[in-house]
Protein backbone atom coordinates (compact mmCIF):
# COMPACT_ATOMS: atom_id res chain seq x y z
CA UNK A 1 0.00 0.00 0.00
CA UNK A 2 1.31 3.76 -0.87
CA UNK A 3 2.37 5.87 1.95
CA UNK A 4 -0.10 8.10 2.80
CA UNK A 5 -0.18 11.73 2.42
CA UNK A 6 -1.28 14.42 5.29
CA UNK A 7 -2.87 17.43 4.53
CA UNK A 8 -0.39 18.63 6.84
CA UNK A 9 2.36 18.14 4.22
CA UNK A 10 0.83 19.77 1.21
CA UNK A 11 1.69 23.10 -0.07
CA UNK A 12 -0.04 25.49 -2.77
CA UNK A 13 2.31 25.19 -5.64
CA UNK A 14 3.64 22.24 -5.02
CA UNK A 15 3.92 19.36 -7.99
CA UNK A 16 2.09 15.55 -7.58
CA UNK A 17 4.54 13.30 -8.56
CA UNK A 18 4.61 12.37 -12.21
CA UNK A 19 2.53 9.55 -13.82
CA UNK A 20 3.72 7.78 -16.94
CA UNK A 21 1.67 6.17 -19.25
CA UNK A 22 2.32 3.71 -22.75
CA UNK A 23 -0.53 3.25 -24.05
CA UNK A 24 -1.01 0.43 -26.63
CA UNK A 25 -3.80 -0.52 -29.01
CA UNK A 26 -4.01 -4.00 -26.84
CA UNK A 27 -5.01 -1.91 -23.73
CA UNK A 28 -7.27 0.55 -25.90
CA UNK A 29 -8.86 -3.10 -26.60
CA UNK A 30 -8.70 -3.99 -22.27
CA UNK A 31 -10.27 -1.01 -21.87
CA UNK A 32 -13.20 -1.16 -24.38
CA UNK A 33 -13.81 -4.87 -22.51
CA UNK A 34 -14.06 -3.59 -19.25
CA UNK A 35 -15.89 -0.10 -19.86
CA UNK A 36 -18.07 -1.85 -22.30
CA UNK A 37 -17.37 0.98 -25.04
CA UNK A 38 -16.76 -0.95 -27.98
CA UNK A 39 -16.88 2.56 -30.29
CA UNK A 40 -14.54 1.53 -33.24
CA UNK A 41 -12.13 4.50 -33.62
CA UNK A 42 -10.48 3.22 -30.55
CA UNK A 43 -9.69 -0.20 -31.56
CA UNK A 44 -10.41 -0.63 -35.94
CA UNK A 45 -7.70 1.56 -37.73
CA UNK A 46 -9.58 1.56 -41.20
CA UNK A 47 -12.82 2.66 -39.49
CA UNK A 48 -11.12 5.32 -37.36
CA UNK A 49 -9.28 6.69 -40.57
CA UNK A 50 -13.11 6.46 -42.22
CA UNK A 51 -13.79 8.91 -39.87
CA UNK A 52 -10.99 11.56 -40.70
CA UNK A 53 -8.64 10.58 -37.82
CA UNK A 54 -4.89 10.12 -37.77
CA UNK A 55 -5.49 6.36 -36.64
CA UNK A 56 -7.32 4.96 -33.82
CA UNK A 57 -7.37 6.99 -30.45
CA UNK A 58 -7.31 6.58 -26.64
CA UNK A 59 -10.92 6.84 -25.22
CA UNK A 60 -11.41 9.89 -23.42
CA UNK A 61 -12.59 8.07 -20.61
CA UNK A 62 -9.63 5.94 -20.48
CA UNK A 63 -7.97 9.55 -20.11
CA UNK A 64 -9.86 10.64 -17.22
CA UNK A 65 -9.24 7.64 -15.90
CA UNK A 66 -5.49 7.92 -15.70
CA UNK A 67 -5.88 11.44 -14.71
CA UNK A 68 -8.18 9.56 -11.65
CA UNK A 69 -4.87 7.41 -11.27
CA UNK A 70 -2.85 10.44 -10.55
CA UNK A 71 -4.62 11.44 -8.14
CA UNK A 72 -5.73 8.47 -6.27
CA UNK A 73 -2.01 7.17 -6.61
CA UNK A 74 -0.63 10.48 -4.64
CA UNK A 75 -3.45 10.82 -2.33
CA UNK A 76 -2.88 7.22 -0.06
CA UNK A 77 -5.19 5.18 0.63
CA UNK A 78 -6.99 7.56 3.08
CA UNK A 79 -7.64 10.42 1.09
CA UNK A 80 -11.55 10.33 -0.95
CA UNK A 81 -11.23 12.21 -4.03
CA UNK A 82 -14.20 14.92 -4.27
CA UNK A 83 -13.60 15.60 -7.60
CA UNK A 84 -12.33 15.30 -10.60
CA UNK A 85 -12.79 17.11 -13.97
CA UNK A 86 -11.25 17.07 -17.10
CA UNK A 87 -11.62 17.96 -20.84
CA UNK A 88 -10.33 16.27 -24.28
CA UNK A 89 -8.58 18.88 -26.30
CA UNK A 90 -6.31 17.41 -28.42
CA UNK A 91 -6.04 12.93 -29.30
CA UNK A 92 -3.72 10.52 -28.07
CA UNK A 93 -2.64 7.89 -30.21
CA UNK A 94 -1.64 4.34 -29.06
CA UNK A 95 2.22 3.98 -29.12
CA UNK A 96 2.94 7.25 -27.53
CA UNK A 97 3.71 7.67 -24.50
CA UNK A 98 1.84 10.75 -21.72
CA UNK A 99 2.15 11.94 -18.56
CA UNK A 100 -0.25 13.06 -16.04
CA UNK A 101 1.31 15.80 -14.24
CA UNK A 102 -0.66 17.99 -11.64
CA UNK A 103 -0.12 20.99 -9.14
CA UNK A 104 -1.46 22.21 -5.68
CA UNK A 105 -3.41 25.23 -6.46
CA UNK A 106 -5.13 25.43 -3.03
CA UNK A 107 -5.10 24.05 0.05
CA UNK A 108 -7.98 24.75 2.45
CA UNK A 109 -10.37 23.58 5.43
CA UNK A 110 -14.34 23.93 4.63
CA UNK A 111 -17.39 21.35 6.84
CA UNK A 112 -14.64 19.95 8.35
CA UNK A 113 -12.78 18.46 5.60
CA UNK A 114 -9.26 19.02 4.78
CA UNK A 115 -9.05 19.85 1.40
CA UNK A 116 -7.11 20.52 -1.42
CA UNK A 117 -7.34 21.69 -4.89
CA UNK A 118 -5.11 20.46 -8.01
CA UNK A 119 -4.39 21.37 -11.61
CA UNK A 120 -4.24 18.13 -13.45
CA UNK A 121 -3.23 17.30 -17.36
CA UNK A 122 -2.35 14.63 -19.25
CA UNK A 123 0.84 15.87 -21.77
CA UNK A 124 2.08 14.43 -24.67
CA UNK A 125 5.89 13.86 -25.65
CA UNK A 126 5.75 17.31 -27.28
CA UNK A 127 4.71 18.72 -23.68
CA UNK A 128 1.13 19.85 -25.48
CA UNK A 129 -1.33 19.24 -22.38
CA UNK A 130 -3.78 17.10 -24.54
CA UNK A 131 -6.26 16.57 -21.56
CA UNK A 132 -6.21 19.69 -19.24
CA UNK A 133 -8.62 19.38 -16.16
CA UNK A 134 -9.24 19.72 -11.87
CA UNK A 135 -9.57 17.94 -9.10
CA UNK A 136 -9.95 18.36 -5.49
CA UNK A 137 -8.76 15.66 -3.01
CA UNK A 138 -9.67 15.69 0.59
CA UNK A 139 -6.78 13.92 3.01
CA UNK A 140 -6.62 13.45 6.51
CA UNK A 141 -4.70 15.64 8.71
CA UNK A 142 -2.31 14.83 11.54
CA UNK A 143 -4.43 17.60 13.71
CA UNK A 144 -7.02 15.06 14.20
CA UNK A 145 -5.93 11.76 14.86
CA UNK A 146 -5.25 10.29 11.00
CA UNK B 1 -23.04 15.01 -46.97
CA UNK B 2 -22.18 18.87 -46.67
CA UNK B 3 -23.43 20.13 -42.84
CA UNK B 4 -25.85 22.65 -42.39
CA UNK B 5 -24.52 25.99 -41.15
CA UNK B 6 -27.02 26.18 -38.38
CA UNK B 7 -29.62 23.51 -37.07
CA UNK B 8 -30.64 24.95 -33.62
CA UNK B 9 -33.49 26.80 -33.13
CA UNK B 10 -34.35 28.39 -29.14
CA UNK B 11 -37.67 26.40 -29.67
CA UNK B 12 -35.92 22.91 -29.99
CA UNK B 13 -33.14 23.89 -27.62
CA UNK B 14 -35.77 24.23 -25.00
CA UNK B 15 -37.61 21.28 -25.78
CA UNK B 16 -34.18 19.16 -25.29
CA UNK B 17 -33.22 20.44 -21.39
CA UNK B 18 -34.48 18.55 -19.35
CA UNK B 19 -34.88 15.19 -21.39
CA UNK B 20 -33.56 12.40 -19.27
CA UNK B 21 -32.83 8.91 -19.76
CA UNK B 22 -34.43 5.72 -18.68
CA UNK B 23 -32.30 4.22 -15.66
CA UNK B 24 -29.48 2.36 -16.10
CA UNK B 25 -28.73 -0.32 -13.55
CA UNK B 26 -25.32 -2.38 -12.84
CA UNK B 27 -24.40 -4.45 -10.02
CA UNK B 28 -20.87 -3.83 -9.10
CA UNK B 29 -19.32 -7.08 -9.04
CA UNK B 30 -15.59 -7.19 -7.59
CA UNK B 31 -14.41 -9.12 -10.70
CA UNK B 32 -15.86 -6.18 -12.54
CA UNK B 33 -13.61 -3.80 -10.62
CA UNK B 34 -10.36 -5.73 -10.74
CA UNK B 35 -10.95 -6.05 -14.11
CA UNK B 36 -11.64 -1.99 -14.76
CA UNK B 37 -8.28 -0.96 -12.31
CA UNK B 38 -6.31 -3.98 -14.88
CA UNK B 39 -7.60 -2.20 -17.97
CA UNK B 40 -6.65 1.26 -16.69
CA UNK B 41 -3.22 -0.38 -15.54
CA UNK B 42 -3.86 0.73 -12.36
CA UNK B 43 -2.31 -1.64 -9.43
CA UNK B 44 -3.35 0.29 -6.51
CA UNK B 45 -4.21 -2.38 -3.58
CA UNK B 46 -7.36 -0.59 -3.03
CA UNK B 47 -8.89 -1.63 -6.41
CA UNK B 48 -7.42 -5.01 -6.61
CA UNK B 49 -6.52 -6.53 -3.54
CA UNK B 50 -9.60 -7.31 -0.75
CA UNK B 51 -7.06 -8.31 1.96
CA UNK B 52 -5.10 -5.39 1.38
CA UNK B 53 -7.97 -2.84 1.14
CA UNK B 54 -9.48 -4.22 4.16
CA UNK B 55 -6.64 -2.61 6.24
CA UNK B 56 -7.54 0.52 5.37
CA UNK B 57 -10.03 3.21 6.38
CA UNK B 58 -12.31 2.13 3.65
CA UNK B 59 -12.61 -1.27 5.16
CA UNK B 60 -12.55 -2.99 1.58
CA UNK B 61 -12.42 -3.15 -1.82
CA UNK B 62 -13.67 0.18 -3.62
CA UNK B 63 -14.02 0.90 -7.51
CA UNK B 64 -11.49 3.45 -9.34
CA UNK B 65 -13.03 6.98 -9.68
CA UNK B 66 -13.54 6.44 -13.48
CA UNK B 67 -15.65 2.74 -12.81
CA UNK B 68 -18.97 4.43 -13.32
CA UNK B 69 -18.21 4.93 -16.84
CA UNK B 70 -18.98 0.94 -17.09
CA UNK B 71 -22.56 1.88 -17.01
CA UNK B 72 -21.83 3.70 -20.25
CA UNK B 73 -22.01 6.96 -21.05
CA UNK B 74 -25.35 7.69 -21.27
CA UNK B 75 -27.18 9.70 -23.95
CA UNK B 76 -30.54 10.62 -23.26
CA UNK B 77 -32.80 10.78 -27.12
CA UNK B 78 -32.99 14.11 -28.32
CA UNK B 79 -36.65 15.06 -29.21
CA UNK B 80 -35.96 15.28 -32.97
CA UNK B 81 -33.84 14.43 -35.75
CA UNK B 82 -30.21 15.63 -36.30
CA UNK B 83 -28.27 15.72 -39.56
CA UNK B 84 -25.13 14.91 -37.02
CA UNK B 85 -24.18 11.64 -36.98
CA UNK B 86 -20.92 11.35 -35.61
CA UNK B 87 -20.50 11.35 -31.72
CA UNK B 88 -17.13 12.72 -29.45
CA UNK B 89 -16.75 12.35 -25.83
CA UNK B 90 -15.61 16.14 -25.04
CA UNK B 91 -15.11 15.71 -21.24
CA UNK B 92 -16.20 15.14 -17.91
CA UNK B 93 -16.52 16.82 -14.45
CA UNK B 94 -17.11 14.16 -11.31
CA UNK B 95 -18.64 14.52 -7.93
CA UNK B 96 -17.86 12.60 -5.23
CA UNK B 97 -19.95 11.36 -2.31
CA UNK B 98 -19.74 7.64 -1.43
CA UNK B 99 -17.22 5.33 -2.71
CA UNK B 100 -18.85 2.24 -4.91
CA UNK B 101 -18.17 -1.09 -3.56
CA UNK B 102 -18.70 -4.58 -4.81
CA UNK B 103 -22.28 -5.88 -4.49
CA UNK B 104 -23.55 -2.33 -4.81
CA UNK B 105 -26.80 -2.31 -7.25
CA UNK B 106 -26.01 1.30 -9.30
CA UNK B 107 -28.85 3.36 -10.86
CA UNK B 108 -28.36 5.90 -13.19
CA UNK B 109 -30.38 8.27 -14.75
CA UNK B 110 -28.50 11.10 -17.82
CA UNK B 111 -30.48 14.71 -18.10
CA UNK B 112 -29.78 17.05 -20.93
CA UNK B 113 -28.83 20.34 -19.36
CA UNK B 114 -27.62 22.66 -21.98
CA UNK B 115 -27.80 22.08 -25.56
CA UNK B 116 -25.96 24.37 -27.90
CA UNK B 117 -24.18 24.56 -31.11
CA UNK B 118 -20.60 25.65 -32.81
CA UNK B 119 -18.60 25.67 -36.12
CA UNK B 120 -15.72 24.84 -35.42
CA UNK B 121 -12.80 22.33 -36.84
CA UNK B 122 -15.31 19.52 -37.98
CA UNK B 123 -18.03 21.38 -39.39
CA UNK B 124 -21.48 22.27 -37.63
CA UNK B 125 -21.33 20.91 -33.83
CA UNK B 126 -24.31 20.58 -31.30
CA UNK B 127 -22.64 20.39 -27.93
CA UNK B 128 -25.05 18.92 -25.48
CA UNK B 129 -24.05 19.41 -21.21
CA UNK B 130 -25.44 15.75 -19.16
CA UNK B 131 -25.51 15.08 -16.11
CA UNK B 132 -25.56 12.21 -14.98
CA UNK B 133 -26.51 11.10 -11.52
CA UNK B 134 -25.36 7.86 -9.71
CA UNK B 135 -27.23 6.50 -6.97
CA UNK B 136 -26.69 2.77 -4.77
CA UNK B 137 -29.45 0.65 -3.35
CA UNK B 138 -29.31 3.35 -0.80
CA UNK B 139 -30.85 5.50 -2.61
CA UNK B 140 -27.53 7.32 -2.08
CA UNK B 141 -26.30 9.66 -4.34
CA UNK B 142 -22.73 8.25 -4.95
CA UNK B 143 -21.32 10.58 -7.98
CA UNK B 144 -22.54 12.53 -10.65
CA UNK B 145 -20.79 13.46 -14.14
CA UNK B 146 -21.32 16.01 -16.07
CA UNK B 147 -20.52 15.00 -19.28
CA UNK B 148 -20.38 17.44 -22.75
CA UNK B 149 -21.08 15.28 -25.94
CA UNK B 150 -20.11 16.84 -28.82
CA UNK B 151 -22.37 15.77 -32.39
CA UNK B 152 -20.55 16.80 -35.18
Amino acid sequence: MAEQLYWEDVAEGMELPPLVKNPTTRQLVQYAGASGDFYEIHYALEYARGNGLEGVILHGALKNAFLGQLMTDWMGPQGALKRLSCQYRGMDLPGRPITGKGTVTRKYQQDGQFLVDCAIWLENAQGEKTTPGTATAALPSRSVGG
Amino acid sequence: MASPSTFLTEAMRQQAIGQESPPVCLEVEKGAIIKFAQAIGDGNPLFNDEAAARKTSYGGLIAPPTFLRSLGQIRPDLPFDIPLHRVLDGGSDWEYFQPVRPCDRITAVARITDLRERSGRLGLMLISTIVTTYRNQFDEVVATQTNTTIRY
